[in-house]
């Protein structure tokens, strides 16, 4: 019953019957560690151009994500886990969309209209 | 699973169509993980309007004012921590080695109690101070992302209660097994809403 077989496709997350399931938690706590330490440190270090440091925060992040999403979830793109690696694609692709659409959005509708205190002064 | 039916779904040459339904465990794992990526959308229009509120203090204080980075830095390693022990809990788990899944699940559940504790300190401050969310478009959202982060992680430790209970009543059967399985990847995906969490909120402050 909890059998596996490999023509029909894997489930996210660790494999029943991998026995190298410990080794990968513990590189992918590795990374995530080092990764969470740098990120911390950009943050704070004056070292780093400070216009850079967001775009390397989210540099970070983003490894950081991939690192939990491929050592812990288990997600590759291997043919037996295309259902899952579709899945994904599709919930990043949406993801992308809600948040950089709005920030778009929001700094366009900002950058055209007047300013909240110029309003106050004309209805006065 | 009949003799038949593995023989049908074993074989290599046997097209997808004809190898008849996958197993419980990978049916319910991708629901499962539909309904995580749906969770994430959630989360994302949350970080859509926590992005665009950011600046709006109303006069009140601003994020950097806000955020003690040495505290969000041990929130962060005990939910990390406690990602990792959970996936040690499923490996036993399969081991059917109950000892050790209940030795690695209790770490996780008081790291996970730890991490609720320190958000709420934190969440008591910060009212007490009188930047509760009532006090800017900022607060209010940040109180919603985190909040609603907050949130499913105490839901996520009362499922971790109640699997606990059902390992010792039902014993370590498949079902059982199953929603294990279910309750890691929801833990590991807690986590990965996390790192944007402290990227975005935390160290992303201004």
């Amino acid at each position: 019953m909890d059998m596996q077989v490999q023509g029909q496709g894997q489930a996210p997350g660790v494999d029943p019957h991998d026995s190298q399931g410990a080794r990968s938690y513990l590189i992918g706590l590795m990374y995530a560690v080092a990764l969470t330490l740098a990120s911390f440190w950009a943050a704070t270090t004056p070292l780093v151009y400070a216009p850079a440091v967001p775009v390397l925060l989210a540099a970070l992040a983003i490894a950081q994500m991939g690192v939990h999403v491929s050592f812990f979830l288990h997600i590759s793109s291997a043919p037996d886990q295309a259902n899952n690696f579709l899945a994904l694609a599709f919930g990043v692709f949406v993801t992308a969309l809600i948040v950089f659409g709005s920030m778009m959005i929001m700094t366009n509708l900002n950058h055209n209209m007047m300013s909240m205190d110029e309003l106050m002064k004309m209805q006065r | 699973m009949s003799a038949g039916e593995q023989a049908l779904t074993a074989m290599p040459g046997v097209p997808l169509a004809l190898r008849g339904p996958a197993s419980v465990r990978v049916v319910a794992g991708f629901g499962f993980w539909l309904f995580l990526l749906s969770d994430v959308i959630l989360f994302a229009a949350l970080f859509a309007t926590y992005s665009v509120l950011s600046g709006s203090t109303a006069g009140g204080p601003s994020a950097a004012e806000l955020f003690d980075k040495r505290h969000v830095f041990l929130e962060t390693l005990c939910l990390l921590a406690s990602s990792v022990t959970c996936g040690f809990g499923l490996l036993a788990l399969h081991r059917t080695d109950a000892r050790a899944m209940y030795f690695w699940m209790a770490i996780t559940l008081v790291l996970g109690i730890s991490f609720l504790s320190m958000e709420g300190t934190e969440f008591a401050s910060m009212v007490a101070a009188g930047a509760g969310p009532t006090h800017s478009a900022f607060l209010s959202a940040f109180f919603t992302l985190v909040g609603t982060h907050g949130l499913h992680v105490s839901l996520g430790l009362v499922w971790l209660v109640v699997m606990l209970l059902q390992a010792a009543t039902l014993g370590l059967q498949p079902m059982v097994s199953r929603r294990f399985f279910c309750f890691a990847l929801f833990w590991h995906a807690l986590d990965i809403v996390w790192i944007g969490v402290f990227t975005i909120v935390y160290l992303g402050a201004k």
